[in-house]
């Protein structure tokens, strides 16, 4: 066992500065991110990507341009959907839809994952900005979660798994998994949440002293997912239980998680709003 | 593949034949096509031999169960029954395996009435002084997939050991249905998360086998660069989370770095740490660039898993928790179907790669890691050596990267069928698609390797000890998203 030891001190430090330091700090150098719609207008009747995105993330929808000009054909796209698959982006013929390397995509309400360009950018939440501080006050130095498996394909257990292993290393950041949902703070949900699965999670939060908050992870939580409309797949957490943190991604990498626990706990900014990404 | 089109009598004596060639059934599943109700028994006659599909129409009176003579195919005819509503007579274990539908139609087929096991599974009761009981989930400690266990226990000792899995089942075969080729990758790469690839490739060698095409020799050997990617990042998870299991903390945390070194260089590679969006039916979306550094970190990622690994084989502490536990016997193993690591560890040389070459594994053929003793310790072993020939594989596949395209059309007939295969870090996966008359998806049937070893694995618990349970559900490996699906 003492060899143990000595290894791993010989190993060095392995913990990255995320979400401190530059990009590489993430540990997410050539991750794919999420499509983004740029401001290129669609080709007349062309609907490729809507046909191509098997979760249906996208939709028509006319650009509004103004009084005199006749509106331009364009497309809504639902981030809470998405599973970055990039099938849009391959067959988009205009360059309209492009990828991106945008993946710390959490947000605060479901309305911030729904870019729509007939709908101007809200202005932000006055509401959620409000809750966010009362979070950020209560749990700023500590947050407890619980995580429930309601469905899911495994891929986000996997990177939730990673989140413990030295490279994330999510205690330093005063976070932490714990078995009793008695003792949570953040009901962690991954998974379309199947019908076998309803009970078990809604125990688990009933079972959770107030305030708890809820985190729903990944296109199946907050939609429902590959199993959507399936007989056996749910809708998410649609209609269960309420949402504080919506976070998006199929799986969402482990430091976009990082990032929307940070976000609940208001260390660190959102960058999506009305579907846009900041700047 | 072989397409035999039988009838249910000659079921008994196709399978008999078949064992005593030293075959093996894999699996069998009902088709609705054009009103059309058959089941497709998927038989493996051997290495080097083709797969073969017997097609049978069921007959009005259901189809008589073969779980007594092939115990692995129990569980198939159960969830054959409690999806397509097919009738399975006689069968040892008449109780619902997948969902208990009540008297909702079969979920595959909407005719109301269909078949279906009439009682509900209610475990034998086990009492006695002493003797107590243990519901185990489905919300477990930690981050961990859902699925609930219960045992009956005096002392240390498990009596009976009950899995109750498939809470959950998304319904995934079913959501291919209609669906172009092309447009179901992306569903096949999610039935398993951490297996993406190998679904995602047996998924697209079935449309392959269906269209008649090869895909061009680029992006078979991208394939097994992938697919052996993917066995080193679940190699060391395993071993990591096995660290775990015997309190081995910095055994696991170094485990667990090194998995996140493996999904980091996935990433480089092909812009997905879990190894999704990269395939397609002809071969892969795009061409893949491996950065200029790449192979100086594979390097740096093999020199400390070699390390890594001499220092586990050195700690006696760990090897004492793995030796003689959860010990799978060879004809158990066969019987109940394990694969993967898990049957080679029982002394069943089998593995797809050398017995049924596909991408590249032909001009590359794998070292195929055997061992005897069927414990948690040979379990351990077949993917400590597993993980080291991958390390070699890749480095010769990256060597001889052949040039050229990576993609050839790939249109699938009208009505056709094919058969796709790959040996995951788990075992073996198998795709069979049907395709309609408009070359849409009309069904497709997925073999898990995780399901096949959730079978098994109960047969180790019974009799052994609660202390050893975890590991010995660690030296298995399986995921429960594989099974439920």
């Amino acid at each position: 066992m003492a060899l143990w030891t000595f290894f791993g001190l010989a190993r060095g430090r392995a913990t990255s500065d995320w979400p401190e330091g530059d990009a590489q700090a993430a540990g997410q150098h050539g991750v794919q991110g999420m499509p983004r719609v740029t401001a290129q207008a669609c080709a007349e009747s062309c609907a490729a990507c809507v046909a191509a995105c098997p979760t249906d993330a996208l939709r028509l929808a006319e650009v509004p341009d103004g009084a005199d000009v006749a509106p331009q054909p364009g497309i809504a796209l639902d981030y809470g959907r998405c599973i970055a698959c990039q099938r849009c982006v391959e067959v988009c013929p205009t360059g309209t839809l492009q990828a991106s390397d945008e993946w710390a995509l959490a947000t605060r309400t479901r309305a911030d994952l729904r870019f729509d360009p007939q709908q101007a950018p809200s202005a932000h939440d006055a509401l959620a900005a409000e809750l966010q501080n009362t979070i950020a006050r209560r749990f700023r130095h500590s947050l407890h979660i619980r995580h429930v498996d309601a469905g899911s394909c495994n891929g986000c257990e996997s990177e939730l798994q990673a989140l413990m292993n030295p490279f994330y290393n999510l205690h330093r950041l005063g976070i932490f998994f714990t078995a009793s949902p008695r003792a949570a703070d953040l009901l962690l949900v991954t998974g379309t949440v199947t019908e076998p699965m309803r009970e078990p999670l809604r125990a688990a939060w009933e079972a959770m002293p107030e305030p708890k908050w809820v985190m729903a992870m990944g296109a199946c939580a907050i939609s429902g997912g590959m199993a959507r409309e399936g007989y056996a797949g749910g809708s998410g957490l649609q209609g269960l239980i309420p949402v504080d943190v919506y976070l998006p991604g199929c799986a969402p990498n482990p430091a976009a998680i990082m990032h929307a626990l940070l976000l609940l706990l208001g260390r660190s900014e959102q960058h999506l709003h009305g579907g846009r990404h900041d700047g | 593949m072989l397409v035999l089109h039988l009838h249910a009598g000659d079921i008994p004596g196709s399978i008999e034949h078949l064992l005593a060639q030293g075959g093996r059934m894999q699996m069998v599943y009902a088709t609705h096509i054009d009103g059309r109700e058959e089941a497709c028994y998927l038989a493996a006659p051997g290495a080097g031999k083709p797969f073969e599909l017997w097609r049978v129409e069921v007959p009005p009176g259901g189809l008589p169960s073969m779980a007594a003579h092939v115990p692995l195919l129990g569980w198939y005819e159960r969830e054959m029954q409690d999806l397509s509503g097919v009738g399975v007579v006689n069968h040892p274990e008449p109780f619902p395996l997948v969902i208990e539908r009540g008297a909702a139609p079969a979920p595959f087929t909407q005719t109301p009435g269909a078949a279906r096991f009439a009682a509900p599974h209610v475990l034998p009761e086990v009492t006695g002084d002493d003797v107590q009981e243990l519901d185990f989930g489905p919300i477990r400690a930690d981050v961990f997939e859902s699925a609930q266990f219960r045992f009956f226990y005096i002392g240390e000792r498990i009596l009976r050991y009950q899995p109750r899995l498939f809470l959950k089942h998304r319904g995934m075969e079913k959501r291919f249905e209609g669906l172009a080729p092309d447009a179901a990758v992306v569903f096949a790469e999610r039935v398993s998360g951490v297996g993406a690839l190998a679904h995602a490739l047996a998924f697209c060698q079935a449309i392959e086998d269906a269209a008649g095409v090869q895909a061009p020799p680029r992006a078979r050997a991208w394939r097994s660069v992938l697919g052996e990617m993917e066995r080193v990042y679940n190699h060391l998870h395993y071993l990591g989370a096995l660290a775990d299991a015997t309190t081995l903390k910095v055994g696991q945390a170094e485990g667990r770095l090194l998995e996140e070194q493996a999904k980091q260089l996935a990433a480089r590679a092909c812009g997905q740490r879990l190894l999704m969006n990269v395939l397609r039916p002809g071969g892969l979306r795009r061409d893949l660039v491996l950065p200029a550094d790449f192979t100086t970190h594979l390097d740096k990622l093999e020199a400390a898993s070699l390390r890594y690994l001499d220092q586990l084989e050195r700690t006696s502490t760990f090897l004492d928790r793995l030796h003689t536990t959860g010990p799978l016997p060879h004809t158990l193993a066969f019987d109940q179907g394990a694969t993967g690591p898990v049957e080679r560890a029982s002394g069943l040389d089998r593995d797809l790669r050398r017995d049924h070459p596909y991408a590249a594994y032909a001009e590359h053929p794998p070292e195929v890691a055997l061992h005897r003793d069927g414990d948690a310790y040979a379990r351990y072993r077949v993917r400590c050596d597993e993980l080291r020939a991958a390390f070699a594989l890749l480095r010769r596949l990256l060597d001889e990267l052949p040039a050229g395209a990576v993609h050839v059309p790939c249109a699938a007939p009208a009505d056709g069928s094919g058969l796709g295969w790959a040996e995951s870090p788990r075992g073996s996966v198998y795709y069979v698609v049907h395709l309609d008359a408009h070359a849409r998806l009309a069904r497709v049937k997925i073999k898990s390797p995780s399901y096949s070893n959730w079978r098994v694995f109960p047969y180790t618990v019974h009799g052994s000890n609660m202390m050893d349970y975890a590991i010995n559900e660690a030296s298995f490996g399986s995921t429960i998203a594989g099974c439920d699906r």
